[in-house]
């Protein structure tokens, strides 16, 4: 049973929540950009959390499944279509042997998320099943899909079921299983993205806090999975000085001398020693990773403990969102 | 021992750091690699990542305490009553490394400006570079990429003006009074004295990084000779 890639997409990469444990030896974290649409995506087919689930940006690849499967597809509307009919996002869906799963246009964000009941077989490496692209190991052979590419499917579903009553009947039972999200798991846009304040923010000129806070930011052409490069107005210390190098953190802006801010995202390296301003909050992070080269960002401040408060009603969300979607895991389970 | 002064800080939502210091001594380092153990054997709840750098400890932790994890007020307290108690030592299990490099030539193309710069021998910067001493602080940059020092005050060099795009695997290279080796091919700034046959990083390895933080590491000059006998031999041994 595999998942065979006819189309690769632009940049198509597994990836998980997340290569932990291993920053001391200076191996990059990783996972998924949008951690939201990642964990969603798994719930929604009855997964762990830490599946790896397939990233997809941009533009989509095409996909042909051997087996029967069930998937969803989470984070970025990319037009997805089953044999050319197009499919809802934020459902489970029962893919029929030989069905195609291809991508049209783009309707929203820039990342979408493929998960497929039982897992995708691909090995862990260091503890994770993430892609380490600059580093060429996880995921599939350590890089992004290619045409041709066969990719093992662990737990594929049986044609007939054993009631005896197919496909059509499990697609029709997970179709009338209620699905309500809650606004931290399925908003998908914001007028401004939340930052906390760094150590270092007062020795930032007032005018660069000034700027940060009220002027527009776009994400410039050359940001992908690595780092978001700011263009906006400059964002300058008062007395600027050397910084040493030290652990980096997923959402971290640091600001390079020339005053364009950078915001450290999924594959950042693990440590950095340039000056920092501030932190995106961990629950607006899945709002950057579906914002893309061209579009403008605008940022406010919230305090450390909202930030929390916000991250843990989240975790807390997709919790109770895992048990409400038992009935969808009792249905796979016993088909 | 235990540390006298430090300070706790949020980096974000989800890592705190805690600051030993503001400047690069191996004293220092070895309080943060102190720390780190010490802080890794309690086991604190929610800690996923515990990453020691030159003066500081990061802590990476998940939210909600009623959810498995923490946040920074509880691990703030934690962290406190952790430090209190005497730290691991980790200067009496430190391992001692031994690294051999083939210093000039074509593994070192800076060697020769590095000489200059500072006003000494070739030769006599390889002996510089070859006492004992030198720490591990700590890995970054890449897998496997190590921060060694402190090198004598001579090795205070900035890095190049213009970083290079392609720096070689194995590359042993200085800045600010410190070493780096580059475990693959990367771009890079710093001043490549030689090079060594030995690999930094291989997932075939049960421990994949050859250095860890803390390490004493030893340089040792070898000729061009023996460096590409240990290569041939490794690439025996590898197949």
């Amino acid at each position: 049973m595999t998942m065979h890639i006819l189309k690769p997409g632009m940049l198509s990469s597994f990836q998980d929540e997340g290569r932990t444990g291993r920053q001391p030896l200076g191996v990059s974290v990783v996972g998924a950009m949008d951690q939201r649409a990642h964990r969603l995506a798994n719930i929604l087919v009855g997964n762990e959390t830490d599946y790896a689930s397939l990233e997809i940006t941009l533009t989509g690849p095409t996909l042909q499944f051997t087996q029967a499967c069930c998937l969803a597809l989470c984070g970025a509307d990319l037009s997805p279509m089953i044999n050319g009919k197009p499919v809802a996002m934020n459902r489970p869906l029962v893919i029929r042997p030989q069905d195609t799963l291809q991508f049209g246009a783009k309707q929203h964000g820039t990342r979408a998320y493929l998960a497929v009941y039982g897992g995708f077989a691909i090995p862990d490496v260091l503890g994770s099943q993430s892609t380490y692209l600059r580093s060429h190991f996880g995921g599939w052979q350590g890089r992004a899909l290619k045409r041709g590419d066969d990719i093992p499917l662990l737990r594929p579903l049986n044609e007939i079921g054993k009631d005896g009553k197919g496909l059509e009947a499990l697609a029709l039972a997970l179709w009338s299983v209620k699905l309500y999200l809650p606004g931290v798991i399925a908003g998908s846009t914001r007028a401004r993205i939340r930052l906390i304040k760094s150590q270092q923010w007062d020795e930032f000129t007032p005018a660069s806090r000034e700027a940060l806070l009220n002027a527009s930011y776009r994400i410039s052409p050359d940001s992908e999975r690595m780092g978001y490069r700011l263009q906006g107005p400059e964002v300058l210390m008062t007395k600027p000085r050397q910084m040493i190098s030290e652990a980096t953190t997923f959402g971290t802006i640091q600001v390079p001398a020339g005053g364009q801010p950078i915001v450290l995202m999924a594959d950042r390296q693990t440590t950095g020693g340039y000056p920092k301003i501030a932190y995106v909050a961990t629950v607006d992070l899945p709002l950057l990773a579906q914002m893309g080269p061209g579009d403008t960002i605008q940022f406010e401040l919230v305090s450390l403990e909202t930030a929390q408060a916000l991250d843990a009603a989240r975790t807390r969300a997709f919790n109770d969102l895992a048990q409400a979607l038992a009935p969808v895991r009792s249905l796979l389970l016993n088909h | 021992m235990s540390p006298t002064t430090y300070t706790l800080r949020a980096q974000g939502d989800r890592c705190l750091s805690i600051d030993f210091g503001d400047t690069i001594r191996l004293e220092t380092g070895q309080l943060c690699l102190s720390a780190a153990a010490t802080l890794g054997r309690a086991q604190l709840q929610g800690v996923t990542d515990i990453v020691p750098s030159y003066t500081a400890v990061a802590l990476y932790y998940t939210p909600g305490v009623d959810l498995g994890g923490t946040d920074f007020g509880t691990l703030c307290a934690q962290v406190r009553d952790t430090l209190r108690q005497d730290l691991i030592q980790t200067t009496t299990s430190q391992r001692q490394v031994d690294i051999p490099v083939c210093y000039g030539g074509k593994h070192g193309p800076d060697l020769a400006e590095v000489a200059k710069k500072i006003g000494v021998s070739e030769q006599e910067v390889v002996e510089i570079h070859t006492r004992p001493g030198s720490m591990v602080f700590g890995l970054g940059f890449s897998p496997g990429h190590p921060y060694i020092g402190v090198h004598d005050a001579m090795f205070a060099l900035p890095r190049r003006d213009v970083p290079r795009t392609a720096v070689p695997a194995g590359s042993v290279a200085i800045a600010n009074c410190q070493s780096t080796i580059y475990p693959t091919l990367l771009p890079g700034g710093w001043h490549i004295l030689g090079a060594t046959p030995l690999k930094l990083f291989d997932l075939a390895r049960a421990q994949p990084s050859l250095l860890l933080p803390g390490d004493q590491v030893r340089f040792l000059s070898i000729s061009e000779q023996e460096y590409d006998r240990l290569v041939a031999q490794l690439a025996q041994v590898a197949a």
